[in-house]
């Protein structure tokens, strides 16, 4: 019982501790910093959901942008089509917005996982190269689906019906309450007996099917899950840009989220939140820099590389306990 | 601890990166102009070459005094063609440049990104050349300065059945852009008004390489022309597929055809082809006499329609900022709403209700190639 209160205190603590950085956030930050730190908190959604699969589970998609597509549309389309609905209900105000708003990233988080669940089953029999293929197939097959929808605007994209685009209702609050959330549902499952066996499908497949390993299902159910956090991600986009175009979702978008978890460490949870944060601060930072900034940051890719192959952080996991360790004198 | 002491190297290097990006504040004897365009990506040629035609129109303000007493300067920051990074450089534009008012972009689905944000920032922006009727709905802070999509499409149908005498014509769109669905749409409505028939409608993608199947499945129609509404870099290809496939049907086609490029690509194959444009450097008035002769001394190159219109944007913000007489988002907003008769390098400028201009088109012809100037065609 007093389990369960601790609990539900540290949530409420969370929560309310979001909120307060969010305002803050917003009382003393330009909208051009808070742009860059929503887009972070989404890239950090990104890379967590995809290092579930590409990392712990060692199956390589670079088609995630498919299910992010699925997901903005999805959370753009449900939001436009509710909010009258709700502010008829419930009044229009924050609390119907609220409403609105995580009802539309469900129903795009949902829809992405279905989707993942739909490619995964057949092509996740396959191995390496070939799963790649696939799902870079899939990918683009979304976003050529979504660029020949007319209902969804086509190739100008989706808006919703008001000619200023979609509401804004992505805030630092939503995008780091969720960011948590994320965060600690793909942390759990990676120390689970259910993450055990996902690492020992990365270390050896055939291994593990041999001690009894549901190899495919889990593999799928991976899968799914992260499908679905890019989904959660990609309604967040949406309704930051205020519309969303089939371009914004195109392979180089699934290249960026890749980079994003191999900067970090491939199998790190806190390695893809410093790769989605690099990714998101990195080319703003070198805005002064011109045209020279694309060039400087693919070499700044190739020096991490060369220099931390495993990158930043490799397979580890950066803690608070870790520090403490560091302090304490090293043997050489 | 080898690999250790590398991993803060690595982060060491990192930072001084950062640290390259310096803080800067705007001057208060400057007037900042904002510019965001794609200088790198898929359509830098787009950006850099409205960026350079719209840094002649501020310099030549700047050497005859400025505006309000003070000298103006444009700050130009990098879209990549995306849409997220569109509208990161508009805040960062406002926020850090503090930018009075915005020029860009070139491609309407960029300029809905940004215009979104600076409408709800009161900014004002005036986008040089992009054609999408939604651009100046998005609110009464974004003008534009060329003419419309559905606009073109008319002025095609019209040359097609006016002035070459044309029946019947085939329809080769790029269904990856919404700019070339829109001129197709706008083709197809006004050519059929006017009597003539499309006899048939292909389709590709942006970025394909092969267009044998959709020019052969043309070849056997009896279509006496093809209108392709695309970008330059497929209609090159499309004109050489044409040409080696034995199909000797003149293409038509929009401003998105206008690049130097354009001949490089497609060659001889193009010669006979027409496409519409918002100036004719060989068929100008004194105004763009001098403005082609200036591009030309100063950047060895023709200036493209996009410089034109970017010289243009420019010139009509800052003929905004001197009847305002101050910087102010809604003053500017009412100066640049009150633009009349003004006599820009495509032509006489009058923004209308709906923030766009009432302005006439040209056609060229491409003989040699060259692109020479055909006809004006009235709206």
């Amino acid at each position: 019982m007093t389990r369960w209160l601790v609990r539900v205190a540290v949530s409420t603590a969370v929560v309310a501790g979001i909120y307060g950085i969010g305002a803050g956030v917003e009382a003393t930050m330009i909208e051009y910093v808070q742009r860059i730190v929503l887009i972070a908190g989404i890239n950090v959604i990104l890379a967590v959901g995809l290092g579930l699969i590409n990392g712990t589970t060692g199956q390589f998609s670079i088609g995630h942008a498919g299910f992010m597509a699925i997901g903005a549309y999805t959370a753009a389309f449900t939001g436009v089509q509710l909010a009258p609905a709700l502010s008829g209900l419930a009044g229009a105000g924050a609390l119907s917005e609220a409403v609105t708003f995580n009802l539309a990233l469900l129903a795009g988080a949902v829809m992405a996982g279905v989707a993942g669940l739909l490619v995964g089953i057949p092509s996740l029999r396959l191995k390496g190269d070939y799963l790649a293929i696939v799902t870079l197939g899939f990918g683009e097959i979304i976003r050529l689906l979504f660029n020949n929808t007319q209902a969804l605007g086509a190739a100008t994209g989706y808006f919703g019906n008001d000619p200023s685009g979609l509401p804004p209702y992505t805030s630092f609050f939503w995008v780091y309450l969720w960011v948590v959330v994320i965060v600690l549902v793909i942390r759990n499952i990676t120390f689970s007996q259910t993450g055990r066996s996902l690492t020992a499908i990365r270390e050896d497949e055939i291994a593990a099917e041999a001690m009894a390993t549901p190899t495919t299902r889990l593999k799928v159910t991976a899968f799914s899950i992260s499908a679905a956090t890019a989904g959660i991600a990609g309604g967040l986009f949406a309704h930051m840009q205020s519309g969303i175009r089939p371009e914004d979702f195109k392979f180089e978008k699934s290249i960026d989220m890749i980079v994003m978890i191999i900067i970090g460490g491939l199998g790190s949870i806190t390695g893809a939140i410093i790769g989605g944060i690099f990714l998101a601060v990195t080319l703003e930072l070198m805005r002064d820099l011109q045209e020279w900034r694309l060039i400087l940051y693919a070499l700044l890719l190739v020096v991490i590389m060369i220099v931390r192959p495993q990158g930043l952080l490799g397979t580890r996991e950066l803690s608070l306990a870790m520090f403490a360790r560091k302090k304490a004198p090293s043997k050489p | 601890m080898r690999t250790n002491r590398r991993s803060w190297l690595a982060i060491a290097a990192l930072l001084a990166l950062s640290g390259v990006s310096s803080c800067k504040k705007g001057k208060s004897d400057e007037i900042v102009i904002g510019h965001y365009a794609s200088m790198s990506g898929n359509t830098a040629h787009y950006g850099q070459d409205t960026d350079k035609a719209i840094r002649m129109a501020v310099d030549e303000v700047n050497a005859g005094g400025g505006v309000l007493g003070k000298q103006v300067k444009v700050v130009t920051l990098d879209t990549r063609g995306d849409s997220a990074e569109a509208a990161n450089a508009v805040t960062r534009l406002i926020d850090v440049e503090k930018s009075v008012a915005l020029l860009g972009e070139v491609a309407s689905s960029l300029s809905l990104s940004g215009g979104r944000v600076a409408q709800r920032r009161k900014v004002p922006m005036v986008t040089p050349s992009s054609t999408n009727p939604k651009v100046t709905e998005v609110g009464d802070h974004i003008f534009r300065v060329c003419f419309l999509d559905p606009f073109q499409g008319k002025v095609m149908a019209k040359f097609a059945r006016e002035n070459l005498k044309l029946e019947r014509v085939a329809i080769l769109k790029d269904v990856k852009n919404d700019y070339s669905i829109g001129l197709a749409e706008a083709f197809k409505g006004s050519f059929s008004a006017l009597g003539g028939k499309i006899v048939m409608e292909q389709s590709y993608g942006q970025g394909d390489t092969d267009f044998s199947a959709q020019v052969t499945a043309i070849k056997n129609s009896d279509a006496q022309a093809i209108f392709v509404p695309g970008y330059y870099a497929e209609v090159g290809a499309i004109a050489r597929t044409a040409q080696r496939l034995d199909v000797k049907l003149p293409l038509l086609g929009g401003d998105g055809w206008d690049a130097p490029d354009l001949f490089k690509i497609g060659g001889d194959a193009l010669n006979g082809s027409y496409y519409s444009n918002h100036f004719a450097p060989d068929a100008a008035t004194p105004k763009a006499k001098k403005f082609v002769a200036d591009f030309k001394a100063k950047h060895g190159a023709e200036p493209t329609g996009l410089g034109a219109l970017g010289y243009d944007a420019a010139a009509v913000l800052l003929d905004a900022i001197k009847r305002a007489g101050k910087t102010d988002g809604d003053a500017l907003r009412d100066a640049l709403a009150a633009t009349k008769d003004f006599e820009g390098v495509t032509g006489s400028i009058t923004i209308d209700s709906a923030r766009n201009p009432e302005k006439s088109a040209v056609v060229l012809e491409i003989k040699d190639g060259r692109a020479k100037y055909a006809a004006t065609v009235n709206p």
